[in-house]
Parts: structure tokens; sequence; C-alpha cells
């Protein structure tokens, strides 16, 4: 097997075009679905059951459905139905990267809430307590006690969902959009050199992964320091 | 004397308090009074209620029977009013409990900025005042973290301090701590009785009680079996279970 370099080094930078909208998908999705996924763990923590077990078959679902599926039943599926078309989400929905970014979003905020009350689980009941004994109220606990040692603890499992999010952003190629992916695809379409052209967009990802673990490693030691023993 | 000028006289009171955890009976039909300024050491072995009966002064648990009045509010489920009297009401915990993601000044500003409303620079000049009466004041940017036991439960002291409360509740506050460090937190103890503050104290440090209290506690499987002065209390026990308790931790 020949191994065409001139290819790579003439595909990458083409490649790079679709990086832009790859950081779009990654970062809109990501902080919608952070907010999102504050919002369901309030939701599942509140103590009210038709708060939470609502809460927890949307969790469910949507962690236990590929997300490729849940892209195509809101890019394919939702224009098929009428109130969908005539809805005021239909300007967002009849667009791919819509689609997209919707999807992402329904998804990430579907584990993020589950990170997050892990985070939260995690915290000491003893902090609470003494929280209390102060005569904190139960809003001023969360906030100024619960949640930043919360937040703390999770970092590590949200960076990992960060690098899922940034991986599963390849899949909006599946709806037309020319992230890198998209692209990479193209390319392969004009030059049948699958090779190449999907170890050089490999790379790309690769170097992202790499800096966001790098970033949230840098964050944790900054904010984690005191907090683990 | 009138009714009310006794109940007004007692800032703590407890009337016939049950409480259950499950079928579980942690206490058993509790009566306790506290006088302004009195210093009460509770005792008794493990599992026997005492830090149950004092989570219930401040609803950390809260009692299914009988009654609990606190600087003259009586313990309800009325959320309000709960963290009114927390707020008044200071407690120290056997594992200090300190925030670790705060600095040790910033774990004393926290509860009078929020609760209080207090001011940053009034709650920081309110914080080093404590910190100075605790003889830490050095240590006020560090990271509970990085203190030692006895530190950290110095700082915890303080923090309680800090809302200026009218009880403090101590539930084994030298427990947890290495032998060379207990003295200095017994030490910040001291001082405090010495300035009138009203205290209950869960511990088996003995020798305080003898020095500090005017009453001793003895609770044995959710009752109070026996409450005297300490002379009388060392001295002479009344009961079975309490001299048994007492030549089993004299001994140590
Ligand atoms: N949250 C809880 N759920 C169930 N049982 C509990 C709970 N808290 C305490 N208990 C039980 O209530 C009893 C009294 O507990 P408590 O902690 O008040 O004892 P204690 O006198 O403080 O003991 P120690 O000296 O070990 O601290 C024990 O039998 C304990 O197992
Ligand atoms: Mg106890």
């Amino acid at each position: 097997m020949s191994f065409d370099i001139a290819l790579i080094i003439d595909s990458i930078p083409k490649m790079l075009m679709g990086i832009g909208l790859t950081f779009q998908l990654l970062f809109l999705s990501l902080a919608l679905g952070t907010a999102l996924g504050v919002m369901l763990l309030i939701l599942r923590i509140s103590g009210r059951w038709y708060l939470s077990w609502p809460t927890m078959i949307y969790i469910y679902i949507f962690r236990g459905t590929p997300i490729l599926v849940q892209i195509f039943i809101i890019y394919y599926g939702l224009p098929q139905l009428e109130f969908v078309r005539d809805g005021i989400f239909w300007p967002i929905l009849r667009e791919p990267f819509g689609c997209a970014i919707v999807a992402l979003t329904l998804n990430t905020g579907a584990y993020l809430s589950e990170i997050f009350r892990g985070g939260v689980l995690g915290v000491d009941r003893g902090l609470k307590e003494a929280g209390s004994a102060l005569g904190l109220s139960v809003t001023d606990r969360f906030i100024y006690i619960t949640a930043p040692i919360a937040i703390r603890l999770c970092l590590p499992a949200y960076s990992n969902d960060v690098v899922s999010l940034m991986k599963s952003t390849a899949l909006a190629s599946t709806i037309t959009l020319l992230d890198m992916m998209g692209i990479a695809r193209t390319i392969v379409a004009e030059t049948y050199a699958p090779y190449e052209v999907f170890i050089s967009v490999m790379v790309i990802y690769l170097i992202i992964t790499w800096a966001i673990q790098r970033t949230f490693g840098w964050i944790e030691k900054r904010m984690s320091r005191h907090v683990r023993q | 004397m009138s009714d009310s000028d006794v109940m007004s006289e007692n800032i703590i009171q407890l009337e016939n308090v049950d409480k259950f955890f499950g079928d579980f009976q942690a206490l058993k039909n509790i009566n306790l009074s506290v006088k302004k300024g009195e210093r009460i050491v509770v005792c008794g072995p493990s599992g026997s209620g005492k830090s149950t009966m004092i989570r219930c002064i401040n609803r950390l648990e809260e009692h299914n029977a009988g009654k609990i009045v606190v600087n003259g509010h009586e313990l309800t489920s009325d959320v309000k009013d709960i963290d009114a009297v927390r707020s008044e009401v200071g407690m120290v915990f056997q594992s200090f409990n300190l925030f670790p993601h705060l600095s040790i000044v910033k774990n004393l500003m926290l509860a009078p900025q929020l609760v209080r409303k207090v001011s940053k620079a009034e709650a920081r000049d309110v914080a080093m005042k404590y910190l100075e009466r605790v003889k830490i004041p050095e240590q006020a940017d560090k990271y509970p973290s990085q203190l030692s036991g006895g530190q950290q439960q110095r700082v915890a002291i303080a923090r309680a301090l800090c809302m200026n409360p009218k009880v403090m509740l101590f539930d084994e506050p030298t427990s947890a701590l290495d032998p060379e460090m207990i003295s200095e937190v017994l030490d910040v103890m001291t001082d405090l009785a010495k300035e009138g503050m009203t205290m209950i104290v869960v511990t088996h440090e003995m020798g305080f009680a003898r020095s500090v209290a005017d009453s001793v506690v003895f609770m044995d499987e959710g009752e109070i079996v026996e409450m005297n002065p300490p002379q009388e209390f060392f001295e002479n026990p009344k009961s079975e279970r309490t001299k048994l308790f007492l030549s089993q931790i004299l001994t140590h």
C-alpha cells in the first residue's frame, strides 16, 4: 500500500476549514448542555417525585440510546410532524446545524446532570450540617458550600464528557454539515484515499483532545488543591 | 417567681423529648433545662444518644415527641424560624467540618455576611478578632487542609463565635485530635466558659468536666440517667450504670 504524503499535506488545511464549525458545535452544545444539566440536576434532587421521575426517564432515554439515532430522529423525524413545522422552534429545527446543536445539547445535558449529581452526592454531609448550624438557608448552602465543592469533585468526569462531546460533533457530518469530519468525507469521496484523509482527521481530533485534557488538568490543579487531601 | 420567669431564664429547655430512627428509639423522655451562662458536660457510652440530643437542639435532627424551646423559640417544622434559631446556636463538630474550598478567614466571614448581612470589611474585622482569641491570626489566609487538627478545631470554634451565638454546642470536640493537641482546644473552651458563654459539651475529658462544668449529665441507652454538679457526680455517683461508666473511663 502506498501512502500519499502530499495528499495529507494538501487535505489538512482543507479540513481545518471545518474546525470552526466543529468548535461551534462543541462550545455551543457544551454551554447549553451544562445549563440543561444543572436544571435536570435540580429537578432530580428536588425531592419531589413529579419532578424527579420525568427527569430520570429523560436521562435514561438519552443515555440509553445512540446519539446517532437521536440526531436522525431530530433531523429526519421531527419535520414530519406538523406542529413542529408550525412551532416556534422550526427556524432552529429546519437547519441541520440547529438539529445538531439540539441533539448534542439534549444528549450531553443528560450525561452532565448525572455527573453533577455524583459531585453533589460526594460533598461531605458534615459540611452541609456545618452550614445549617451556622444558620445558612437551603439556597445559600447550595450556592456557597455544596456547589463549589461539587464542581471540583466532578471536574475530571466533566472533562471526559467534553472530550466525548467533541468526538460526537463528528456525527453532525451525517446530516450534511461540513465540520472537519464532513470535509474529510467529501475529500475521500473525491480522491478515494480513505487512509490518508481519515488518519489526518484523526490526528487533528487527537490534538484537540490533548488540548482539552491539558486545559482541564490545569483548571483542576488550580481549583482543587485544597479540597482533595 | 412566675412560670414565665422560669422559662425566660432557661435558654434551652427540653421536655419529654423522644427521638426515633425508624423503630429504634435513640432518645427516651429527655428533660433538660439550661440556664443562661450555665455549662453542661454530657457523657455516656457510645450509642447512648449524646450526639442525637445536642443535634436535636439545633434541629440537625428532628425530635418526634415532646417539646424543645431554644432562646424562646419552640422548634417546629417552620423553616424560617429554624434558620433564625440556628444562627443563635453555635455548634462545633468532632470532625471540624471546615469548608475546604475557603480560606480560614473566609470560613469565618461566610455566615455573618450571608445571614447577618454585615459588610465584607466588618465580617473580616470580626473574623480576625476571633482568630486572635483562638490564637491563630497568622493562619488567616491558609486553607483548612494546611492546618493541624487542633488548629482546625480552634478555627471551627472561632467560626461559630463570629455569629455571636447565645449558646455553644460541642460534640466531642477533642476526640478526633492527637493527644498533644487536645489541651490547646480545651484551653480555648475553658476561656470561653470563663467569659460566661452558655455551653453544652459532649466530652469524655473528665478533667475539663471537673474544672468547668456546672453540671455533668450521664446518658445511657437514650436516657438521662444522672445529672449532678461535678463534685457530686464524680465522688458520689448514684446509679450503678454511672459507677460502671466512670470506672471504665477513669482507668484509661
Ligand atoms: N441517622 C441515624 N439513623 C439511624 N440510627 C442512628 C442515626 N444516628 C444515630 N443513630 C443511632 O442512635 C443511637 C444514638 O446515637 P448517637 O450518635 O446519638 O450516640 P452517641 O452517644 O453520640 O455515641 P458516640 O459516643 O459513639 O458518638 C445509636 O444507636 C445510633 O446507632
Ligand atoms: Mg456522638
